[in-house]
């Protein structure tokens, strides 16, 4: 038999079928393909009403008054509310809280929710919100992020001023070191959506003691619950969250969306209220993507290794502060990239401004620098006449280098070998031009083959995995042990979110390698259980995985407790395998003989190893737990007259120490790969003047099965020692590195500069 | 109004319709039925998906006036009372199904693809299938795989 080892750093071998290193199919995978999966939107009671919000149509005004007069005279109406209508905080936030649950005096961004309506169907509720009249006086908003971080004449969008974090980054002398080359660049990254598919969403019931129970699709149910609670002036404990289905989050579901506003209507109503955003909503309805603006310089000797860089970064946070402090801390700390450089001043700025509030989407800060390093790099690299690869490779980190915060990089880093592996992947062959749809325009019929040309790029990041910064990051995880009609069974329960990204299939597997037991079942996340963190910062798997494998590790010594008592001996080296105790010696027992009526319940809080802050002058601290890695090289055909682009290929390296669930992770490389691309070519919000241009999937598009290229992927395991399993968090790294890969394609292929992402067509045509 | 049609084989009564009710809202508010998804109410996504009258159609671009008198089949109507589709077993098999929303309308789609294409199509086929659905976590790597894996399994002997 097959033992099950589990140590940090160690091949796991499972002995039980579906355990760590398999994939087993999802546990909810037949609700899901079925219809049958309850998704926040689903839910439905029988004497529901429902919610719906009145947004500004202003970035910045001041309101002089709001009449809900004719909105309550609308039959089918049970309650319109506004600010004066909240119980207990009127504003709440992620880091800082400013954002207010429905507008006082003044709004900020267009699409803040300024009152509540409930009605019994969603059309009265509309229709009765379209009657509510409110005064603005609207004013000019500031909507240039540079002027708001860098001029102390503009207007403030808060009285704190405008600048949330600068966050600087000094090593050693940038102004004086002495480079053969300098490359400067400026770079501008447009507001990217996550998009994900299922709009916000959820059910507030009132409860008789008081209190609401929520039905919520979030990342992190506990935040929400610390959010919520103050605002309803309850206690937490009365406000009782329960994860319903997530369609999607990727960075959306952080922050609150209408968790308040349908608890606040359902305790005004005595009546369930369940609040569904369409899709035009749901781009006012959650923070986005960080735009960036960034100015870069790097001196580098003639062959091609870095001296200095210099760098200004600017993130515009919108409206509200949202997680914009700990994504300006990212873009600093990973701003020189993975690189080694020995002088080093990056200034980045998280700013507030009255366009719409950004805060985290997968990547979070270092998705935006990425873009901007590794256009850089392969400018060093053609001034210096070296291949783009090559100059990577002279520069890139290794186990045991600095970062530019002056952390040692102590685990593996192996990007001069996945830089060789991907430049080491065959090219795809020539597409068969006879068929339009393999070219750029497709059945567009734009092109027969004419005018297309190819180029090939590639792209490198660094991702920090967990949260960073000093941060007390943990997740809880509940394991029980019982017999079950003869049967050894486990229940693992967490309050963690499983958002499409497979980490229900996960805890069921991390429960079978190491409690030897095949039947597991997941139990709802919900608040009932401690806190499991984030499902954000690639960090699940990690700390709610780590939390679940203590969590057995309790449960295992309990049992060999029970062992050693029952046969009156001491037993060492006690393990779990098929339904059995065995020791190295041979089996002990069967868990049905052993446990019999006897259950065993055990909890467990996960921690990584601690982080600092960053030092505010120099920005220098070991502010990360881990480092992860991937690497990509596009293959892109560019229709140069039209300026039409289509990715032929992406190939993909990644490092992820220990692999889990080969399908689930394939899965994220290939979506993350995918959201990078929507970045490079397609996806951006548009906003003039404070105003978003194009709420709707119409006019914001991403990635379609025809824009998405097959993909050639490595993966390799270098594990971490510090990590359970020696694992290494891979859902945010391929976001990074495929949008740099897929620009410089596209520049291979145009000989344009293409400084701005995404890369639309007159940007390759000039015209 | 009343609206009257046929859903996964049952004749359905649906009485106090509002005129502006889509064949989707029908179906997911007062049919019991939501595995039909709304993502985008115009017609982009393709998460709401149906058979009409054995044609795919976006549900949130009909009407629930034209539905009066007329067949639907939805992703619920997919399965043998025991068993699940070749095409939805494929989707969990492969891992083409991640958080989910996407999954009712893609397998609608590629059902239809699959009923009017003998053998196992072409990857281009299938992507031109398939380009009005949009998925934002799997990359559609392993959607493809789905759909092939489901046609060879339907062809096989």
């Amino acid at each position: 038999m097959t033992e099950t080892r589990a140590g940090a750093g160690e091949n796991t071998i499972s002995a039980v079928r579906g355990g760590v290193g398999d994939s087993p199919v999802r546990p909810d995978g037949t609700l899901k393909v079925t219809g049958e999966f309850a998704y926040s939107s689903d839910l439905w009671m029988d004497d529901m009403l429902w919610g719906v919000t009145l947004r500004s149509p202003h970035p910045r005004a001041r309101i002089r008054g709001v009449d809900i007069t004719e909105a309550l005279q609308v039959p089918g109406v049970y309650a319109v509310l506004t600010h004066e209508d909240i119980p207990g905080a009127k504003s709440y936030g992620l880091e800082r809280q400013d954002q207010p649950v429905l507008a006082i005096d003044q709004v900020r961004y267009q699409g803040e929710p300024v009152a509540l309506v409930a009605a019994d169907h969603p059309e009265t509720a509309r229709r009765a919100r379209d009657r509510i009249k409110v005064d603005y006086e609207v004013r000019e908003p500031v909507v240039d992020a540079r002027r708001a971080a860098l001029d102390p004449s503009c207007p403030k969008v808060h009285d704190s001023g405008n600048v949330v974090r600068h966050q600087p980054v000094r090593v050693g002398d940038a102004d004086h070191a002495v480079a053969d080359i300098v490359v400067t660049g400026e770079y501008e990254v447009g507001m990217q959506d996550q998009a994900f598919l299922g709009p916000e969403s959820g059910l507030a019931v009132p409860a008789e003691d008081g209190g609401v129970d929520l039905f919520i699709a979030t990342q992190w149910l506990h935040v929400d619950q610390e959010q919520i609670a103050p605002c309803l002036g309850l206690p937490p404990e009365k406000v009782r969250l329960t994860l319903a289905g997530v369609g999607g989050a990727f960075g959306a579901r952080e922050d609150l969306s209408m968790q308040v506003h349908a608890c606040l209507l359902a305790l005004h109503t005595r009546r369930p209220v369940k609040i569904v955003y369409g899709r035009e909503e749901s781009f006012f309805g959650h923070v986005h993507r960080h735009p960036a603006t960034m100015r870069y310089e790097h001196g580098a000797t003639a062959d091609g290794r870095l001296v200095y860089v210099k760098a200004e970064i600017i993130l515009d946070g919108g409206a509200y502060c949202s997680t914009t402090p700990a994504v300006t801390g990212n873009a600093a700390s990973l701003g020189a990239g993975p690189y080694e450089v020995p002088n080093v001043a990056i200034d980045a700025y998280g700013v507030y401004t009255n366009n719409p509030p950004c805060g985290a989407m997968r990547g979070f800060g270092a998705v935006q620098a990425c873009f901007a390093y590794e256009s850089q790099m392969d400018r060093v690299a053609e001034t210096c006449g070296l291949d783009p690869v090559e100059v990577r490779i002279r520069n890139a980190l290794s186990e045991g280098s600095a970062i530019a915060t002056g952390q040692i990089v102590d685990m593996p880093a192996p990007l001069d070998d996945m830089l060789r592996r991907i430049r080491a992947v065959p090219p795809p062959p020539p597409v068969e031009t006879g068929d339009v749809r393999n070219l750029p325009g497709g059945v567009s019929n734009t092109t027969h083959g004419e005018g297309v040309v190819r180029g090939v790029g590639y792209g490198i990041g660094i991702k920090n995995i967990c949260y960073s910064e000093g941060f007390d990051d943990y997740s809880t995880a509940r394991v029980r042990l019982e017999i079950v009609a003869g049967e050894p069974t486990a229940l693992v329960h967490t309050a963690a979110a499983e958002v499409g990204q497979g980490l229900v299939t996960l805890q069921a597997q991390i429960v079978r390698t190491e409690l030897g037991v095949e039947n597991v079942t997941v139990a709802p996340a919900d608040t009932a259980v401690g806190s499991s963190g984030s499902s954000s910062a690639s960090r699940q798997s990690y700390m709610t995985g780590g939390a679940v494998r203590a969590a057995c590790a309790a449960v295992r010594e309990r049992v060999a407790a029970l062992a050693a008592e029952r046969f009156d001996r001491a037993l060492t080296g006690v393990t779990l395998s098929g339904g059995k105790v065995v020791t190295p010696d041979g089996v002990v027992a069967t868990l049905y003989e052993l446990l019999g009526d006897e259950v065993i319940d055990e909890t467990r809080e996960f921690r990584h190893r601690p982080t600092t802050t960053l030092d505010p002058a120099t920005g220098q601290g070991n502010s990360h737990t881990q480092f992860a890695f991937c690497v990509h090289r596009a293959v892109v055909d560019v229709d140069v007259d039209l300026g039409l682009v289509k990715v032929v290929e992406l190939a993909a390296v990644q490092d992820v120490g220990k692999i889990l669930n080969r399908v689930a992770l394939e899965g994220q490389i290939h979506g993350g790969s995918a959201q990078g691309l929507g970045l490079a070519v397609m996806e951006e919000i548009q906003v003039a003047d404070g105003v978003v241009r194009n709420p709707s999937f119409t006019d914001y598009l991403i990635p379609t099965i025809l824009d998405m290229p097959p993909m050639r992927m490595e993966i390799l395991e270098h594990p971490d020692p510090h990590a359970p399993y020696g694992l290494r968090g891979a859902g945010e790294p391929p976001t990074l590195s495929s949008t740099p890969a897929i620009v410089a394609a596209i520049r291979a292929a145009s000989g344009k500069a293409l400084g701005r992402i995404p890369v639309r067509p007159e940007h390759i045509t000039d015209r | 109004m009343r609206v009257t049609f046929t859903v996964n084989g049952d004749e359905r009564v649906v009485d106090d319709v509002w005129e502006g009710e889509s064949l989707l809202y029908v179906l997911r508010e007062r049919c019991g039925l939501p595995g039909s998804k709304n993502a985008c109410e115009q017609g982009e996504c393709g998460s709401c998906t149906v058979y009409l009258d054995g044609r795919p159609v976006c549900s949130c671009l009909v009407a629930a006036g034209q539905a009066e008198g007329r067949t639907v089949r939805t992703v619920e109507g997919l399965a043998d009372a025991d068993r699940l589709d070749p095409l939805q077993e494929a989707f969990v098999a492969t891992g083409a199904v991640q958080c989910g929303f996407c999954t009712p309308g893609l397998i609608v789609q590629a059902h239809d693809l699959l009923d009017r294409t003998p053998g196992v199509p072409a990857d281009a086929e299938i992507r031109e299938a398939l380009a009005g659905n949009l998925c934002r976590c799997t990359g559609y790597e392993k959607i493809i795989d789905a759909v092939r894996l489901a046609a060879t399994r339907r062809t096989a002997p």
